[in-house]
This record gives C-alpha cells, sequence and structure tokens, in this order.
C-alpha cells in the first residue's frame, strides 16, 4: 500500500512531531506561565519574540534558523563541538523548526488556560504553607491541565504539516528530513504522482484527527477540573 | 497579638491603618472600598505595604525600616476567602490535607477529627468541591485553614457570597472555631450583624483609615443622625443573663438591670449570658411603661443624649439602668411630641419580632483558653 520511502517519511514525521513537541513543552509551560503571571520590564518584548514564528513567513524562519543552528554559524558550531548536536540537513534540524514553529501555539494556549486559574487560588495554596515552586507543581499545573494538552496537540499537528521552514533548514532529503508534506510536495512536482500525494494527505489527516481525539481522552482522564470551585 | 501599622499608596487608593488585634475575633468593619480587604492582604503577605511593620506574636512578619518580609507561605497565617477558592481538581479531603504536609509536627495542634465534627463535614469528605453548596464549600475552606494550625486565620467576608440561610448555617460554626481552638480571627466584615455578633474588639474603617478601635458596643453605636439609608444600621448592644425559656409561646425571657427583654425562640442554657443586638429604628420611646400594648419588652433609663440636624430624624442615646447604652430613632415630631429631654427618665419599648434571632443565637465569647 505504501512504498518503503513512504513509510519512512510517516515514521519520520511521527518522530519528529513527537520529539518537537515533547522537548518544547517544558519550555513552553515556563514561558506561559511568565507571561501570564510575571511582572517584568521588557514582557511585551518576549511576548512579541515568542509570536513571531506565528507571524513571519515561514521562509523567513528557516532562512534565520539556518543562519543561527547552520553548521558555520556561531551557536550551531558551538552546539556540534561541544554536544554533538547537529541540525543543518538532518532529522534533528527538521524537528527543531517544527518546535519553533508550533512554539506561539504552544504558549498561547498554555498561557490562556493559566490566565483564567484565580490568582486566589493559588495565594489560598500559599497561605496554607506551600512553597511557589509546590503550589505551581500541585494547584497552578493540573488546573492548566486542558490548555496544556490543547496546546501540545496544536503543536504536534503543526509539526506534522510544517513544510516552509523545515525545507528551508534541513532540505527535503528522503529518509533523511522528507516529512509527510514534503513528500507530498515532491509527489506533487513528478508526473504521475497524484496518488501518491492523495495517500500521503490522507495519513496526514488521519494522524491530525488521531492526536486530537487523543488528548481530548487524556484531558477527560486527568480528572475533571469541574467548573466553580 | 497581631500588630498592624501600615502605609501604602496606589493610584486611586491610599491606606494608613494602625490597630492591635488580641485573642477571639477582631473585626475589621467598614463600607466596600474602605481597605479592609487590603489590610487583610497585607497580613497575609500578599500585598507589600510601602512602609510600617506587622507583628504576629513575637513574630515580625513586615518591617519596612528593617527589610524584613515574611513570604506568605513562611508566615503560619490561615486565610479563608470570600468565595472557598477550593482547590477544584481535588477532593474535600484532598483539600483538607493539602497543608498538613507544610505543618511542623511540633506546630501541629489543632486535630483533623476535631475540625470535621465541628464543622460537620464529615460527610462530605469524598465528595468533590463542585458538588457542594456554597456553605457546605466554605465550611471546608475553614476547615482547610485550620488544618494547619494557624497562628491566626484571616476571614475576608467569608459569608457575603452566601445567602441569608446559608450565613445561618456558617455563623455558629465560626463562634464554635473561635472558643474550641483558641485562634486569633481577624474578620473582615461589612455586616453590622455579624459584627455585633461575633467580635470581641471592632476595628472601624472609613477610606483607608482607622475610624475607630474598641468593644462592640462601642464602635458600633451611632454618633450622628445618619442618611436615610444608614440609619437601618445603627445598632446598640447589650448583654443579658438567660432568665427562662416559655416553650408554650417559644420565646426566651432575658434578664437585663433595665427589664426583662423578651425574643423570639429557645436559647439556652439558663444562667448563660446572652449578647443581643438591637437596630436603633426598633425602638419606641414611651414616658411609662403603658399596658395597652403588645410589646413586652420595656427597658428603663434616661435620656443621655439627643442628636438632630434639622431633618426628619433624631437620634436619641439612652443611658439603661446597668449602664449600658441603647440608640432609638425616632422621628423628631414625635420626639418633642412626648416633651422630653435629656435627664429625664424614659421607657424603651422594643417588639420582641424585631429581634433577629440569628443575632442571638451565639452565646458570649468566652475567654481565650490555651
Amino acid at each position: 500500500m505504501f512504498t518503503a520511502q513512504e513509510w519512512t517519511a510517516i515514521a519520520l514525521s511521527l518522530k519528529v512531531g513527537a520529539i518537537a513537541t515533547v522537548a518544547s513543552l517544558p519550555v513552553a509551560i515556563a514561558v506561559a506561565w511568565l507571561l501570564a503571571r510575571g511582572r517584568f520590564p521588557g514582557k511585551a518584548l518576549v511576548d512579541g519574540l515568542v509570536h513571531l514564528p506565528l507571524v513571519l513567513p515561514p521562509v523567513v524562519t528557516g532562512w534565520l534558523l539556518l543562519l543561527t543552528f547552520g553548521r558555520r554559524a556561531p551557536i550551531g558550531a558551538f552546539l556540534a563541538e561541544h554536544f554533538g548536536l547537529v541540525f543543518s540537513f538532518r532529522w534533528t534540524g527538521a524537528a527543531l523548526a517544527a518546535a519553533v514553529m508550533g512554539f506561539p501555539l504552544m504558549v498561547r494556549a498554555i498561557r490562556l488556560s493559566i490566565e483564567a486559574i484565580d490568582e486566589r487560588i493559588e495565594q489560598a495554596a500559599a497561605s496554607l504553607g506551600a512553597p511557589p515552586l509546590w503550589v505551581f507543581a500541585t494547584v497552578t499545573l493540573p488546573l492548566a491541565a486542558r490548555g496544556i494538552a490543547a496546546g501540545a496537540v496544536l503543536a504536534f499537528a503543526k509539526a506534522l504539516g510544517e513544510f516552509g521552514a523545515t525545507i528551508t533548514f534541513v532540505s527535503n532529503i528522503p529518509g533523511q528530513t522528507q516529512t509527510i508534506p514534503a513528500a507530498i510536495y515532491t509527489y506533487t512536482q513528478t508526473p504521475g504522482g497524484d496518488f501518491g500525494a492523495l495517500k500521503l494527505s490522507l495519513v496526514a489527516a488521519v494522524l491530525a484527527f488521531g492526536a486530537l481525539v487523543a488528548s481530548e481522552i487524556a484531558v477527560r482522564r486527568a480528572g475533571r477540573p469541574g467548573v466553580g470551585g | 497579638m497581631i500588630e498592624v501599622d501600615v502605609a501604602l499608596a496606589r493610584s486611586d487608593f491610599t491606606l494608613r491603618a494602625a490597630f492591635t488585634g488580641g485573642a477571639g475575633i477582631t473585626a475589621l468593619f467598614g463600607p466596600s472600598g474602605c481597605g479592609k480587604t487590603t489590610v487583610i492582604r497585607l497580613v497575609a503577605g500578599l500585598e507589600r505595604p510601602d512602609r510600617g511593620r506587622i507583628a504576629l506574636g513575637a513574630t515580625v512578619l513586615v518591617d519596612t525600616e528593617r527589610g524584613v518580609r515574611l513570604p506568605a507561605h513562611r508566615r503560619r497565617i490561615g486565610l479563608v476567602f470570600q468565595d472557598a477558592q477550593l482547590f477544584p481538581h481535588l477532593s474535600v479531603a484532598g483539600n483538607l490535607a493539602y497543608g498538613r504536609f507544610f505543618t511542623p509536627r511540633a506546630a501541629r495542634r489543632v486535630e483533623q477529627a476535631r475540625v470535621v465534627e465541628v464543622l460537620g463535614i464529615g460527610h462530605l469528605l469524598a465528595r468533590r468541591p463542585a458538588t457542594l453548596s456554597g456553605g457546605e464549600r466554605q465550611r471546608v475552606a475553614i476547615g482547610r485553614a485550620l488544618l494547619t494550625s494557624p497562628d491566626l486565620l484571616l476571614m475576608d467576608e467569608p459569608l457575603a457570597a452566601l445567602d441569608e440561610s446559608r450565613k445561618l448555617e456558617i455563623l455558629p460554626f465560626i463562634e464554635h472555631l473561635r472558643d474550641a481552638f483558641a485562634i486569633p480571627i481577624l474578620y473582615v466584615s461589612h455586616s453590622v450583624e455579624e459584627v455585633a455578633r461575633l467580635a470581641s474588639t471592632v476595628v472601624k474603617m472609613e477610606k483607608g483609615e482607622v475610624a475607630g478601635v474598641g468593644a462592640p458596643a462601642e464602635v458600633l453605636s451611632p454618633t450622628r443622625v445618619a442618611t436615610s439609608i444608614e440609619r437601618f444600621e445603627a445598632v446598640s448592644i447589650l448583654t443579658g443573663r438567660i432568665a427562662a425559656v416559655d416553650a408554650a409561646y417559644d420565646v426566651t425571657t432575658i434578664e437585663h438591670p433595665a427589664g426583662r427583654i423578651v425574643v423570639p425562640g429557645r436559647l439556652g442554657p439558663i444562667g448563660g449570658a446572652q449578647r443581643l443586638t438591637v437596630g436603633a429604628t426598633e425602638v419606641t420611646l414611651a414616658r411609662a411603661r403603658g399596658s395597652e400594648t403588645s410589646v413586652r419588652t420595656a427597658l428603663t433609663g434616661r435620656i443621655e443624649k439627643v442628636v438632630a440636624d434639622g431633618g426628619p430624624f433624631a437620634l436619641v442615646t439612652l443611658a439603661l439602668d446597668g449602664g449600658e447604652k441603647l440608640h432609638a430613632y425616632v422621628t423628631r415630631l414625635g420626639f418633642d411630641a412626648l416633651g422630653l429631654s435629656v435627664g429625664d427618665a424614659v421607657s424603651a419599648l422594643i417588639k420582641a419580632v424585631s429581634i433577629d434571632e440569628r443575632g442571638l443565637a451565639g452565646a458570649e465569647p468566652e475567654p481565650a483558653r490555651r
């Protein structure tokens, strides 16, 4: 039904999406909390930076990534030398591009859910003797669970569909960096490739829908932080 | 003992408050926007004052001059909000247990079983907050705060969000815990009935400043002819002893130096001290106790002061036999028709039905036990 190359693209897409989502989630939660609760100078600037990938043309984001994390770029060279972490033209680069592109969506969803928590419920926890980190872990996080799940799904779906930044940053190398969208693009550029494009498009739709259902189930399992309080 | 002396300025509001609260319930009383909730938040450590010092016993919580500021979670002060703010993702038992881990073993003097019993929440332990009534939530919130064995309990309008019948449900619990756990309470309220019933000390606040500190009977006394709405909030507080219960008519007689006071309902125990709240608009003045009226309560005293501002009303303050003060709002017309003046003996008639039972169900606070 699928060719070996198609299977590779599907597996790679899943891997890239999962890694991008899992790796960026803790950072996104921290940034979302800072933006929701923090009072510091330059908050508007941080907010703007976080949202940048959402409004920039993806190809620009991809090119900026190349400038920053490329083999000879300052950060890219440093990471390659000290941690053996190479991004350019590798699947890790695709994951990085997907993470960056999905980051604003993730932060947005989590931030909204944190802002929806009445600050006094956290203050109540503090008055019971809980230090700030404990309050965050036992009150803020559970109450923001829906937003976190929603943010993770959005970011994962975005990662599955991410094309522009990825292809600019890590190109379209079958078996290396060719994710589902890149494979579809290749099919559309090949005479008689319509059937292949259709197959992979269906796969993309099923995966995105599956992620949505999975998150819905996860949220319901994670206790119902019912209405009122 | 809590000592507060703070100043704070916001763009739309300034606060300068200094007072000391002792054992029992210290009420912060005043209209909305007078700064009483801000005082609570300063004491809890949720806000910082521009200048000042707050000390709880020997512990300095805030001292801006010395640069001391204890964070909220290390103050050992319980906090009860107007709306309970329970943790919606935890059961009632989980809510109650939340603070336990942070209470040093040596400081745990409030037992869970006792709290559950006093607040009557044993049947709720497995439930989620969303399934509780407003009154039940508030009881759980009080229990949650109590279980950390706090050195001080802050209650910010704990009854304001509840309807009348729920208030009646909670009030006795608050009285009971005041007497049962010997934890001093700082209680914010704008309800004169609550304050008159619960407080041993009242701190009256107006526009961000302390307008008076003292016993409820002194501080809550009206001092001027009130505006048309305020006059219904003017009260006198009398203390008597329960003398007899008439089961046939379902009334209780309370012995007071100035006469017998009949109130609805059965109060007990016989001989116990009883605090009463009498609205100033519910008092009728008479030269002598007339027999041809349905009023059963007539207190004797002398007119101490009459305040009138040329409007329709006069505020008459009586010194009752035994020394307590009773305030009466009457029309100026009616008072002049009586032909009385300061120093004259007078009879004050009070309708039993106007004495609200809920102002009565609680006994006089006993000295705190340790």
